[in-house]
């Protein structure tokens, strides 16, 4: 029996990097890589090309990163000097928890070693002797497949020293965090990989310039990183075909909430969205319309179904329609949900994962929180509204990590679309719906029964 | 030095082979990890033998126990059931899967019940969203859960 709970989905047309084999209990394996190819973009870069020529091949192909910012990758790795007789670090971010995001736990289950020779070419195009991957603490499978896919890589000479007798060395380390979402942001993930509590930091100076133990540091994603392999594959022309002019290549998306075929899919960019929701996905549970879209991870605003219309799976499209595309974490909302209760789930959320270094996020934080949860009490009042706002807008810009702006953004984006209903709730002292987040709950006795 | 961490202490030299030099530091998450996966929970002396081990201030470690979710300075029961309750786990059922929780556990989130046996927690976003209502229990993730699922795993673990 398999250890991983990935559902047969329904494949999409268009070009799959990543998805593109059948999953199989040893499908993640060196020997099944190998199989498909695995590794020669590795032998490739070490081989054929100079480390400036890797890194100018990456920008060419115009990989953007996928943990949720969309920064070229290129470019970051660009702004490393390869000759200024310091170490480079390149860290792979699989510190995955931005809310309804789970694609990065699929590669890492998958196809760890698509991931890992990802890192292993950054590492050479940036000339660093070690390489990390921070892995979030939760992850068990995950980190196990990783651990495992890396001593298979040691075996088989493609980690250590004198890799494939190229002469280029490097060692990975594989550290697990230990249960923290704000580590997910690279200044923190890299004070928390120095062992410490993980704080963000200013830049200036960048993380290129000063990260790990003060030295240039590249972070990025896992599916950034996976790119690469098909990136010196492919040729950057090559793979520029795929995807849209201005968002190349393919964006895994990991989708729940209440469609009726929640999971991970990979999408060539300029998909169209509708089609994805309502066929792909399968439509809303139950039959129900589409109320609205968180469309990548809980801090990016939501669209509803009016505002999807005719918009496709790209950054620019995203943008356009008022969102962003983000971690392509999606969280679909049937109608009929109650917005107040799911903005009082959502910061909760911020509450409890901000770091209490910035005073804005802090406070602002908790505030927010106290009043959803009051309004939810039946105790709102009806200048709570502009509250949210204003302590939203207090956080934007004023903190180091944006973990306050997102927050701002996702409340003040639910209040915008929905203002009518938290009208209502606060008025009625109740809500204009039945109140419940959940669709044919499987446990709505047990609920019933807790709330009689 | 107490016996745990000086037990441990040739595992953890093993581990910096793969590190640079001078990053001593950065073993204090993995260390404080087998730590607590050896007694369920840190001590003042773990740290202070862990401190003296590496070489780093105490504070550093303190603060790096009390901030990151999964440590604890408190044991648990035997087994620590940890419910997502984030948005996607709410839209399929979490608020309902906790409540089945405390009506047959007896107790609420935050809990251990009396004979030592569970301990209730919720937290937020695990990255199973997909396979939502979902919880982890020990190291295991447990998806797609239905009140039948959750009992017939109850009975197995209250063995």
């Amino acid at each position: 029996m398999t250890e991983t709970t990935t559902a047969t989905l329904p494949a999409l047309s268009g070009t799959k990097f990543f998805m593109n084999f059948p999953v199989t209990d040893t499908s993640h394996t060196l020997a099944a890589y190998r199989a498909r190819g695995g590794y020669q973009s590795l032998e490739k870069a070490l081989r054929e090309m100079q480390p400036t020529e890797v890194t100018k091949e990456v920008a060419a192909a115009g990989l953007l990163g996928h943990g949720g910012a969309a920064f070229p990758a290129g470019r970051k790795w660009g702004v490393v000097k390869l000759n200024d007789g310091e170490p480079h670090y390149v860290c792979m971010n699989a510190d995955e928890g931005e809310p309804g995001t789970f694609k990065d736990r699929w590669m890492l289950e998958n196809i760890p070693h698509m991931c890992l020779e990802g890192l292993i070419i950054g590492s050479y195009a940036l000339q660093g002797r070690h390489a990390f991957i921070y892995i979030r603490g939760e992850f068990d499978l995950p980190y196990r497949r990783m651990a495992a896919a890396i001593e298979e890589a040691y075996e088989a000479g493609l980690l250590g020293e004198n890799i494939l007798g190229t002469g280029y060395s490097c060692d990975v380390v594989l550290y697990r965090g230990a249960g923290s979402y704000v580590c997910g942001e690279a200044s923190a993930m890299l004070a928390s990989l120095e062992g410490k509590k993980g704080w963000p930091r200013n830049r200036p100076p960048r993380l290129t310039v000063k990260g790990l133990y003060q030295k240039p540091t590249v972070v990025n994603n896992v599916e950034t990183l996976a790119n690469v392999p098909v990136i010196i594959k492919l040729g950057a022309t090559e793979f520029k075909k795929v995807g849209t002019p201005k968002s190349p290549g393919t964006q895994m998306i990991s989708i729940s909430g209440h469609v009726v075929r929640p999971g991970v899919y990979e999408v060539e960019y300029g998909y169209s969205w509708e089609k994805f929701i309502y066929e792909d996905c399968g439509g809303m549970l139950g039959g129900r319309a589409l109320k609205c879209i968180i469309p990548g991870g809980v801090s990016t605003k939501v669209l509803n179904a009016e505002e999807l219309k005719g918009v496709t799976l790209d950054h620019n499209s995203a943008l356009a329609a008022g969102s962003q595309l983000g971690s392509g974490g999606m969280i679909a909302v049937a109608e009929g949900t109650c917005m107040v209760r799911l903005a009082a789930v959502i910061q909760r959320f911020y509450h409890h994962e901000s770091c209490g270094q910035c005073t804005p996020c802090r406070e602002g934080m908790g505030w927010m929180e106290r009043i959803l949860k009051r309004i939810v009490a039946g105790g709102g009042r009806m200048e709570d509204i502009d509250r949210l706002y204003q302590i939203g807008e207090a956080n934007d810009g004023t903190t180091i990590c944006s973990l306050g702006d997102s927050a701002g953004y996702a409340c003040s984006a639910i209040l915008d679309h929905f203002r009518d209903e938290f009208e209502y709730y606060i008025i009625n002292k109740r809500s204009k719906y039945d109140g419940q987040l959940a669709i044919d709950d499987p446990f709505a006795s047990a609920l019933a029964g807790a709330r009689a | 030095m107490s016996g745990l961490v000086a037990r441990l202490i040739p595992e953890f030299e093993q581990w910096k082979k793969r590190y640079p030099a001078g990053f001593e530091g950065s073993l204090s998450l993995p260390c404080l990890r087998r730590i607590q996966e050896e007694r369920g929970y840190i001590t003042d002396d773990d740290i202070t033998d862990l401190t003296a081990y590496l070489g780093v201030p105490r504070i550093q470690v303190d603060e790096a126990v009390a901030f990151y979710t999964q440590f604890t300075r408190k044991p648990l029961g035997t087994h620590h059931i940890q419910v997502c309750h984030n948005v996607s786990c709410s839209l399929r059922g979490a608020e309902g899967l906790v409540a089945h929780l405390c009506t047959r556990l007896g107790i609420k989130p935050g809990e251990t019940t009396g004979d030592g046996k569970f301990t209730l927690t919720t937290v937020e976003c695990l990255a199973s969203c997909g396979t939502a209502p979902m919880m982890m229990v020990g190291n295991t993730y447990h998806e797609n859960l239905t009140p039948a699922s959750v009992d017939a795993l109850l009975e197995e673990l209250a063995k």
